[in-house]
């Protein structure tokens, strides 16, 4: 083990922590699905399926809003801060551009992009009342973003009637609707008519770009993990904890805010009473799935849009209820954080042993050589 | 209780305590390696070391807290494994922390009592069993009194109390005058007889070898993780023990001829941290250091050293008073311009304060310069020159790691001091603040960061140095300031100043000084 190369070994570990993860999160649904007397095999087999065409474009499609809400939620834990909260940030956030866009005060593609930067601005204010309340009154932002989801709900609905239109002869209210000319057209995929990948997958693909760069390139990546690492150690260092908790939040928060923007452009065109919600807390578990890495966290996002959208047609073709995959999500985040922990004692172990052993052996060359010169 | 005392027949009966050839090892450490330690009944038996010599992974495995790798342990002339503290209580052995578990809200006797409510109850029986345990032992507890009520001292007799209702014949006492002022040492050590004579076993680990001498029965010297020496109290002195703890002729800081020069780098005046019950934990602080010159501050801990060292690196918000570095008045600016107006700080906890444990060296390395060449360009991290640059500190500053990317955790103590000491040295630095620079550091570092700071001290840099180790502070310091409650009380000239005088003022005039071995 020693032998080989330490970059290989942190790799071959980097991967052994989420196989592991999800080898027991499938192991322990399996269980259930064996107490509760349903088919394990055709249950795995309908899941594990290869999809088709139809299904990837969904699974695209849902991975390109897991995939910013796992971002959102990662910023804050690399500063050790838990944004509970981008589920009501989101949804702030998607109410205020569609209430912006839906007025078209702008043409064409610029309204568009003004939907977005108020997206990222409501989001970015949601969040940083949290942030403020920790860096001047000690909040715990874990409480006061759990609090800001309910207010967030109360909020949109109260304001969705004060602006909402109701279509003729149906009960659901929504904001106007984004002109045609603001939409954010789909990528067509596939021969098939209607299937489009969202448009903003491209910028989704560049938030993680972004996001990278941000954090392992520049000095605020590196104040920000560094006050996520010792937060003593950073303020001793000259980092201001204070300032970098309230940039922390307003930056995942902002991020936050793109999360209904895919569907808000490239579906829905309107915030309506049956806007998706519940995509914060999915991004919770995919951060953690993702190690808060970007590709990690991309590849956690396309794992659970694709167990979301592979349990569609269990209740037809097996009577299983496709709720057993939300066992399976479930489950991934506590063992995730079970099997990471245990993955990073081993590494770090044998990081010490690698240490120890290079130090020993410099120490008996050069006795060695001491030897040599003396004989 | 005097029933189960002793058998006066042969040595090995004797003994409360047998240790053979215990070894631990954690990856990359060897904690320790073949201990071998007897402690008789009714005796005192201190452990003495360094910081990391292995004491305190010696008394967990006594106290069943991790088992050894190797070597056994007899208790009462009976070999025993211990898996965990309630196996060490079973077999009668009871530990007393540094840092005391009891809960404030809660009588002394629900204190004592929590946990152990199969011995006696929680009722009348309990109470009777407490007052006659404090009786016997003359600790003077009343099981009625709240512990948030109660005074260091008395908190420690309630937590030997809780040990010994738990049926201890052996008692761990992990460095417990560390919390406590003179005048409860000496009640401590007086209880501490009290048990001996009552046929109980004590074993006291300390690193106050004055203390030791004057309590202890027996001291065994633990040195890089094995026991060197048992010895006498009765024929040792200070010194020897601390040779003995050292391992060779302790290195003394020899002093060099005087640098110091008239141009003032740093001034400080009227540094004052108020709080809001009353006394300042700084009051009207007024120094100067020189170019040149090293300036000690010498202080039992807890006056005001922590405090003085923050508020001039600007970590204290509320701090008042002016502080003046190579002219630039620093008053009212953040910690980042202030390492950026040239100050390096070695801080006194490193793990805490001065190094992400987790992150490579080289991003240690970047740590508190991330404003500055070669570490970031443009606001980009500049790995490669950062890495380069790291390269430079292992080298010349001897640190012995394989390479700049392992994590500063993988690296012993020593190493990674020097690390911190070669990157605040780095970036030109005009005044230096080193805390405790060589605290818990093995005997070759130590000697390396004092030349470091003789170095810088040749080097035109104004050097702030604080230690708990007076020899450390006359060998180094052109200057030495007595801190204690916050205050400035005393200046002495290093070449002239004896330890006994330094100590005395750290305790205050008036006051005895630090109590005479017997």
């Amino acid at each position: 083990m020693t032998s080989l190369d330490p970059r290989l070994v942190r790799l071959l570990l980097g991967i052994a922590a989420p196989v592991l993860a999800l080898g027991a999160a499938f192991a322990i649904t399996s269980l259930v699905l064996v107490v509760a007397g349903d088919p394990v095999g055709e249950v795995w087999s309908t899941i594990l399926s290869p999809p088709e065409t139809r299904n990837v474009v969904n699974i695209v499609n849902a991975a390109t809003v897991l995939y910013l809400s796992g971002v959102a939620v990662a910023i804050g834990f690399r500063m050790n801060l838990f944004n509970i909260g981008v589920d009501g940030q989101y949804r702030v956030a998607a109410f205020a551009a569609a209430a912006v866009a839906g007025e078209a005060w702008l043409p064409g593609v610029l309204n568009m992009v003004l939907a977005v930067l108020v997206a990222m601005l409501a989001g970015a204010i949601w969040a940083g009342i949290a942030g403020l309340l920790r860096a001047t009154r000690g909040v715990s932002e874990v409480i006061s973003t759990i609090m800001l989801n309910f207010i967030a709900t109360s909020v949109v609905a109260f304001l969705l009637r004060q602006v909402a239109v109701r279509e003729e002869g149906s009960n659901i209210v929504s904001t106007r609707p984004i002109p045609e000319g603001s939409r954010l057209p789909g990528i067509p995929f596939g021969d098939l008519p209607n299937l489009e990948i969202y448009g903003f997958v491209v910028v989704a693909a560049l938030v993680g770009l972004g996001y990278w760069f941000v954090l392992n390139k520049t000095r605020f990546g590196f104040d920000l993990r560094a006050t996520g690492r010792s937060a003593p150690a950073a303020t001793a260092s000259g980092i201001s904890v204070k300032r970098m908790t309230v940039a922390t939040m307003l930056l995942s928060g902002a991020i936050a805010g793109l999360v209904g923007m895919p569907l808000l452009l490239g579906s829905s065109y309107a915030y309506g009473s049956t806007f998706q919600s519940g995509l914060g807390f999915a991004g919770i578990a995919i951060a953690l799935l993702g190690r808060n890495h970007p590709v990690g966290i991309a590849l956690g996002a396309l794992l659970f849009a694709f167990l979301d959208e592979q349990s569609n047609p269990l209740q037809i073709l097996v009577g299983v209820s496709p709720d057993i995959v939300a066992i399976t999500q479930g489950v991934v985040v506590l063992t995730v954080v079970i099997s990471y922990e245990v993955v990073r004692r081993f590494g770090s172990r044998l990081e010490q042993r690698r240490v120890a052993a290079a130090l020993e052996s410099e120490r008996s060359a050069k006795a060695d050589a001491k030897q040599e010169a003396s004989a | 209780m005097s029933e189960k005392a002793m058998k006066p027949d042969e040595q090995s009966h004797d003994l409360a305590v047998r240790l053979r050839g215990i070894g631990k090892r954690f990856p990359g450490v060897i904690a320790n390696d073949d201990i071998n330690i007897d402690v008789r009944r009714g005796t005192i038996h201190a452990i003495v070391g360094e910081n990391g010599a292995g004491k305190s992974t010696l008394m967990k495995i006594l106290y069943g807290v991790q088992p050894p790798d190797s070597g056994t342990i007899e208790i009462g002339g009976k070999q025993v494994t211990l898996s965990s503290p309630a196996e060490a209580i079973a077999n009668g052995v009871g530990m007393v922390f540094q840092h005391f578990m009891l809960a404030d809200n809660l009588t002394v006797a629900e204190n004592v009592v929590l946990g152990a409510e199969r011995l006696h109850g929680i009722g009348a029986g309990a109470r009777a069993e407490i007052t006659r345990i404090s009786d016997a032992y003359g600790l003077g507890v009343d099981p009625d009194a709240l512990v948030e009520d109660l005074g260091v001292g008395a908190r420690q007799r309630v937590e030997i109390l809780k040990v010994l209702y738990r049926g201890a014949r052996v008692i761990i006492l992990d460095e417990p005058t560390a919390v406590l002022v003179p005048q409860e040492v000496d009640e401590l050590f007086g209880n501490l007889r009290e048990l001996k004579a009552e046929g109980l076993a004590v074993l006291f680990i300390s690193h106050k070898l004055d203390e030791v001498l004057s309590v202890a029965d027996d001291i065994t010297v633990v040195r890089r993780g094995t026991t060197v020496a048992t010895v006498d109290p009765a024929g040792t002195t200070a010194r020897q023990l601390a040779e003995l703890m050292v391992g060779s002729e302790l290195p003394q800081p020899t002093r060099e001829a005087s640098t110091v020069t008239d141009e003032v780098l740093l001034d400080v005046r009227g540094l004052t941290l108020p709080t809001p019950e009353g006394r300042p934990l700084l009051d009207d602080v007024t120094f100067r250091i020189h170019r040149g010159e090293v300036l000690g501050i010498a202080g039992v801990e807890g006056n005001g050293q922590a405090e003085l060292v923050e508020a001039i690196m600007g970590m204290r918000p509320g701090a008042t008073g002016s502080v003046t570095v190579g002219g630039r008045d620093l008053s009212g600016t953040s910690t980042r311009e202030r390492r950026e107006s040239g100050i390096g700080y070695i801080p006194e906890d490193r793990h805490r304060h001065g190094l992400l444990l987790d992150a490579p060296l080289w991003e240690n390395r970047v740590l508190g310069h991330q404003t500055r060449r070669p570490s970031v360009r443009r606001g980009l991290v500049d790995r490669r020159a950062a890495t380069a640059d790291t390269q430079r500190i292992i080298e010349t500053y001897d640190v012995r790691t394989p390479g700049p990317n392992v994590p500063a955790r993988a690296l012993s103590g020593g190493n990674q001091q020097k690390l911190i000491v070669g990157r605040e040295m780095s970036g030109e630095p005009t005044l230096l603040i080193a805390a405790h620079p060589t605290r818990g550091v093995d005997v070759g570092a130590q000697a390396a960061i004092w030349d470091q700071i003789r170095i810088a001290r040749r080097e035109g840099l104004a050097v702030l140095l604080i230690s708990a180790d007076l020899d450390e502070l006359i060998g180094l310091s052109d200057r030495i300031e007595v801190v204690l409650r916050g205050r400035l009380v005393g200046e002495f000239d290093p070449t002239t100043v004896t330890p006994t005088q330094l100590g005395s003022a750290m305790t205050g005039a008036g006051d005895e000084p630090a109590q005479e071995s017997a």
